[in-house]
């Protein structure tokens, strides 16, 4: 019983004071939308260097509110991505490829196209033919272009703050 | 036994707030197989211990975003099939400009594949948010506005609902477990035949559950008044009128028919949501103050709608 509670006592100091180690070494995080957007500035309001596409792994440099600082292609180049648009989970594209041989857990894998997916979403609408999609599609080709964005809100007096606390 | 399963169960979320759960993960692996090698806890409990720390994670796992977007859009597809679209060009236009601003100031700017928003033609007073970021307002309900700081608030509770996640939750218990099972089998190989069959009557379930939640039953009263602060955090940070909401909730009242199979059977009343709101901020009501610009573009889209 004794050696127990002193098992855990030393797990649970391990833990709480081990964690900085194990964040100071290089951190990954994938990319978890569609297609994100590596920014010159913590804002929406900088300039996009670089479109990220889902799944892609960045490096992380740096922590600020929302906003990470990470590098990609090899360090090549830095920018900045909302916290919202990347996941401390590994994103891999397909099943069968070297991680999910390694065995890594659900927990730290996230599988692109896995679960609910367009062939899901395929089937379902075969036995529901009553269900349109055309809508919906043309309701999602419905985006905003950064310039137009960016022109309303000035037009309307209205202020995106430089940086959005999480 | 039993005693160091509570003190565990009782540290062990502690813990996993001071350290990442990513962290906390390795480190018990690492520490318990240690502790196993030089004897000083037997093969057996060092098991439950990884296992039970395993069950952490795995219970605060989610839908990936990607799988939120799919079962949006189904949610989006059976509310067109109910409600007919609006289709006015510069009603649309100005929708979207306006709401794909709102959020990128929430706390959840990126979503997988943006947030979308659509007019619908009816005179009920109504709108929905799928988990994929579709946004649905009726004419009725952009008629309680008058001016661009009420479509704001409006646009940013929906914004609000799918930021904290309440369509996802309105899946029933038992098909989210089912689900994820099921999903979790997907990492090592390809679903069998049966399995995406399995799959897509979950599917199909959730999009009931969620579209029933919308349409028919509403959210618990909680949700609605979490969805009436977080848009009260997008319009703050913007720089829009709080009283935005507060007015349109005051036209609202006046035009909501009792009986109507709209807010009126959904929602909070509007008085009730506009006393939570000038309780928690705290402000007395005035009369929205709102730059001509912004009232001019307001009028000329959507100012007659």
């Amino acid at each position: 019983m004794f050696r127990v509670r002193t098992f855990l006592l030393v797990l649970i100091f391990l833990c709480v004071f081990t964690a900085p180690l194990f964040s100071a070494t290089q951190e990954f995080l994938s990319v978890q939308v569609k297609v994100g957007q590596l920014r010159a500035a913590p804002s929406f309001l900088g300039s996009v260097l670089a479109s990220l596409a889902y799944g892609d792994q960045v490096a992380l440099i740096e922590d600020k509110g929302a906003w990470k600082r990470v590098a990609i292609r090899g360090g090549k180049v830095k920018g900045w991505v909302h916290m919202s648009a990347i996941t401390a989970k590994k994103i891999v594209l397909q099943a069968g490829t070297a991680d999910v041989k390694t065995g890594a857990t659900s927990g730290e894998l996230a599988l692109a196209g896995k679960g609910f997916n367009a062939k899901v979403e395929a089937e379902f609408k075969s036995k529901n033919k009553n269900i349109d999609y055309t809508l919906v599609d043309r309701m999602e080709a419905l985006a905003i272009k950064p310039d137009r964005m960016q022109a309303f809100l000035k037009q309307g007096q209205v202020n995106l703050p430089e940086e959005v606390a999480p | 036994m039993k005693r160091d399963s509570l003190i565990l169960s009782l540290l062990l979320p502690a813990v996993l707030v001071f350290s990442g759960c990513q962290t906390m993960l390795t480190a018990t692996e690492m520490v318990t197989t240690q502790a196993e090698s030089i004897g000083m806890i037997d093969p057996s409990h060092a098991r439950a211990i990884k296992k039970s720390t395993g069950a952490v994670s795995r219970s605060i796992e989610e839908f990936t975003p990607e799988q939120e977007y799919y079962i949006g859009r189904s949610v989006a597809a059976v509310i067109l099939s109910k409600y007919q679209p609006y289709t006015n060009q510069p009603a649309d236009q100005y929708l979207n400009l306006l709401g794909q601003t709102l959020a990128q100031a929430s706390d959840m700017p990126e979503i997988f594949h943006g947030y979308r928003f659509l007019v619908l033609n009816s005179d009920e007073i109504n709108a929905f948010a799928t988990p994929g970021g579709h946004i649905f307002v009726t004419r009725g309900l952009l008629r309680c506005c008058r001016n661009e700081d009420a479509v704001a608030a409006v646009l940013a509770h929906e914004i609000g609902h799918i930021q904290l996640k309440h369509g996802i939750q309105a899946i029933n218990k038992a098909r989210v477990t089912d689900a994820l099972a099921t999903i979790a089998a997907e990492s090592a190989r390809t679903l069998a035949p049966n399995e995406v069959a399995m799959l897509t009557e979950t599917f199909g379930g959730a999009i009931m559950d969620i579209t029933t939640t919308l349409i028919n039953n509403g959210y618990s009263r909680s949700f609605e008044y979490e969805a009436d602060n977080a848009a009260q955090t997008i319009l703050r940070r913007l720089g829009y009128d709080p009283n935005g909401l507060v007015e349109m909730l005051k036209v609202m009242g006046k035009n909501l028919k009792s009986g109507g199979n709209d807010f009126a059977k959904t929602h909070p009343a509007p008085q009730d949501r506009v006393d939570k709101i000038q309780q928690k901020l705290d402000i007395k009501y005035s009369p929205v103050r709102t730059p001509e610009a912004r009232q001019s573009r307001f009028m000329m889209a959507v100012g007659k709608i």
